[in-house]
């Protein structure tokens, strides 16, 4: 034996050299969960694709003109198509400006109380209620306020499109909060210094430096009230297979339906047809809600800035 | 000039009173929009209240605990919506809490900016599905090919399928939420523990996923309120369109909270007018609504904890 070094060797623990079997097998399992959603998504896709394509190569842009109807050979969305352009008109008249007034108000407008707070914490609590509860809603007041007004049943596109906007209102608030609370504090100070009233600092700096983020949220805001289905089918958006025959005004006041909605009532028909149709329409309703969301997607890196 | 004639510089800055007039007005419309909010949240509690205290004044308890759920037969048992409920979450909690919290911790731990930046659109287009196109996948692919395939006796109608496809749209939730909660780590933790000669694994596991823990949980709360309130997805793929005897069994038919309303408003089960069965349809959404409202408020109240802590 020699004299002690005095240079001491490193523990084993630290010294570690050989794989990292754990790791590799944690890294692995992780980007598997990773891989879990993608291979969803490709699936789902390839699944309606394979399912839905033969109904356009066989029918091509008839499917997309063509009434509902019983026979399968006949029918298409198109009556889906127009109730689903009505109701995001409606939804983007009613919800987008309520909602980003709210979004102003709540950032730049409201001192920190108590009045604030309560608005602040019910609006993150609708945002959470289930999309059917807003159909309840529809039912009770939309519903019941255009019958009341002497309407039929009130049973419209108008009381359809005014649930959505409820529905979606939460959602609209909280993505231009967001976006208004992202602008720097000097921009706001700049203006005030400069002798700018509020609403002058508002118009003229917040909402031109936060227009990507509102214009983001308020394309998914869209995207979302699209594709939503429970609270059309509460207030009567299913039709079974009779075609509305339509003049514009009979469009306002008469029974309406939409894509999700045709989908839905579809997709519960035994008949091998209907499931085909079914797929058709699902790559339409998924072809217009992904190109909203990628949209949206692109329009925020394209135009996030790191201030 | 002198001083004493001259108005104290903060009444001049606050403008003239044309400027302030119009300012005032601005802020009035503003704060009416505020109240929209208000007023909807209001609205939505009495829409419930009124008619589900209409219903229940309408039945006799024992209609409540029935052998199932026929509301055309005025057989309203609650245990039976409830449990099929439970049920769906539970499956779809299943699915989404370690595959979204597999991919937070992939996506703030492991993955380049590269990867993230290709992966997180991904997950936000799954989460802008429509969920009655996840209903209609869970009905005519995942029954069939996943669920039948595994379980030879199950239905095609079952509540299996109905909750993999709600844990599906579940997902790219719980992964935003706790992956915002793992960001929020100060990276000074995660090199202190590199240093103390921990590795990846480790440092994730012990030291990142402890730190992140109430956004962890509030996603996790979140994700269960989400999957209560799925409607469409049930709605189609767990098939008891015309009601449902009590059943804990997920492979077959059964019957949730959200399923029975839409079956109320457009199935089999569809009713109108001031029936008890109708109005059952709003004792449902309060039931839904309170749910939902109370795992909302204790998801919140975990996220708050999340931002204060560092």
């Amino acid at each position: 034996m020699s004299a002690p070094s005095i240079v001491v060797a490193p523990p084993r623990s630290v010294r570690r050299q050989g794989i990292d079997v754990a790791g590799l097998v944690f890294a692995g399992a992780l980007l598997l969960a990773l891989l879990f959603s993608l291979a969803v998504l490709a699936v789902l896709v390839g699944s309606q694709l394979s399912k839905g394509l033969p109904v356009f190569v066989d029918r091509g842009v008839d499917f997309l003109t063509s009434d509902l109807s019983s026979n399968p050979a006949k029918a298409g969305v198109a009556q889906g198509l127009i109730g689903t352009a009505m109701l995001v008109v409606i939804v983007a008249i009613c919800a987008f400006p309520i909602g980003i007034m709210t979004a102003i108000y709540l950032e730049e407008y409201s001192a920190n109380n108590r009045f604030a707070r309560l608005i602040d914490i019910n609006i993150r609590n609708l945002a959470g209620v289930p999309s059917v509860v807003y159909g309840i809603l529809g039912l009770t007041v939309f519903v019941g306020l255009l019958a009341g007004l002497g309407d039929g049943n009130g049973k419209t596109v108008i009381s359809g499109g005014l649930t959505l906007a409820v529905l979606i209102l939460p959602l609209v608030i909280i993505t231009s909060a967001e976006a208004i609370r992202a602008v720097p504090s000097a921009l706001r100070e700049a203006g005030f210094g400069l002798g700018a009233s509020r609403w002058q600092v508002v118009r003229q700096l917040i909402l031109p430096a936060a227009a990507p983020g509102i214009l983001t949220g308020t394309v998914l805001a869209l995207s979302r009230a699209i594709g939503e289905t429970a609270p059309l089918i509460l207030i009567g958006a299913v039709l079974g297979s009779f075609s509305t025959a339509g003049q514009l005004g009979d469009l306002v006041t008469g029974p309406y339906t939409a894509l999700p909605a045709i989908i839905y009532d579809w997709a519960k028909r035994p008949q091998q047809e209907f499931q085909a149709l079914t797929s058709a329409a699902i790559i339409v309703l998924l072809a217009v809600t992904i190109i909203a969301n990628a949209a949206a997607v692109l329009l925020r890196n394209r135009y996030s800035r790191q201030w | 000039m002198t001083a004493a004639s001259t108005p104290a510089p903060g009444s001049r800055l606050r403008g003239t009173a044309n400027r302030r007039r119009n300012e005032g007005a601005i802020r009035a419309v503003l704060l009416a929009a505020a109240v929209v909010s208000i007023l909807i949240s209001v609205g939505i509690v009495l829409s419930l209240i009124f008619e589900a205290i209409s219903f229940l004044s309408q039945i006799q308890l024992s209609q409540l605990f029935a052998d199932g759920w026929f509301p055309r037969r005025g057989q309203f048992s609650i245990s039976t919506v409830v449990v099929g409920t439970m049920i769906v979450a539970v499956v779809a909690m299943a699915i989404a809490a370690p595959i979204g919290l597999g991919s937070a911790i992939y996506l703030s731990e492991y993955a380049s900016p590269r990867v993230r930046g290709i992966v997180k659109p991904v997950l936000e287009i799954l989460a802008g599905v429509p969920s009655v196109v996840l209903g209609f996948f869970a009905l005519t692919w995942i029954s069939p090919n996943v669920v039948q395939a595994i379980f030879t006796g199950a239905k095609g109608f079952n509540l299996l399928a109905a909750g993999i496809g709600v844990g599906i749209l579940t997902i790219p939730l719980v992964a935003s939420i706790s992956e915002d909660a793992m960001r929020a780590v100060p990276a000074a933790l995660r090199e202190a523990s590199v240093g103390l000669g921990a590795r990846k694994l480790r440092t994730s596991v012990r030291v990142v996923v402890p730190a992140a823990i109430s956004g962890i949980v509030a996603a996790m709360i979140l994700a269960v309120s989400r999957a209560i309130g799925e409607t469409m997805v049930v709605a189609l793929a767990a098939g008891a369109t015309a009601g449902s005897l009590f059943t804990f069994n997920p492979l077959g038919p059964g019957q949730t909270l959200t399923g029975a309303m839409v079956s109320l408003a457009a199935g089999s089960d569809q009713v109108t007018g001031a029936t008890a069965a109708f109005q059952s349809l709003f004792f449902l959404g309060l039931l839904l609504f309170l749910a939902t409202l109370g795992l909302n408020v204790l998801g919140d109240a975990f996220v708050r904890r999340t931002r204060q802590k560092y």
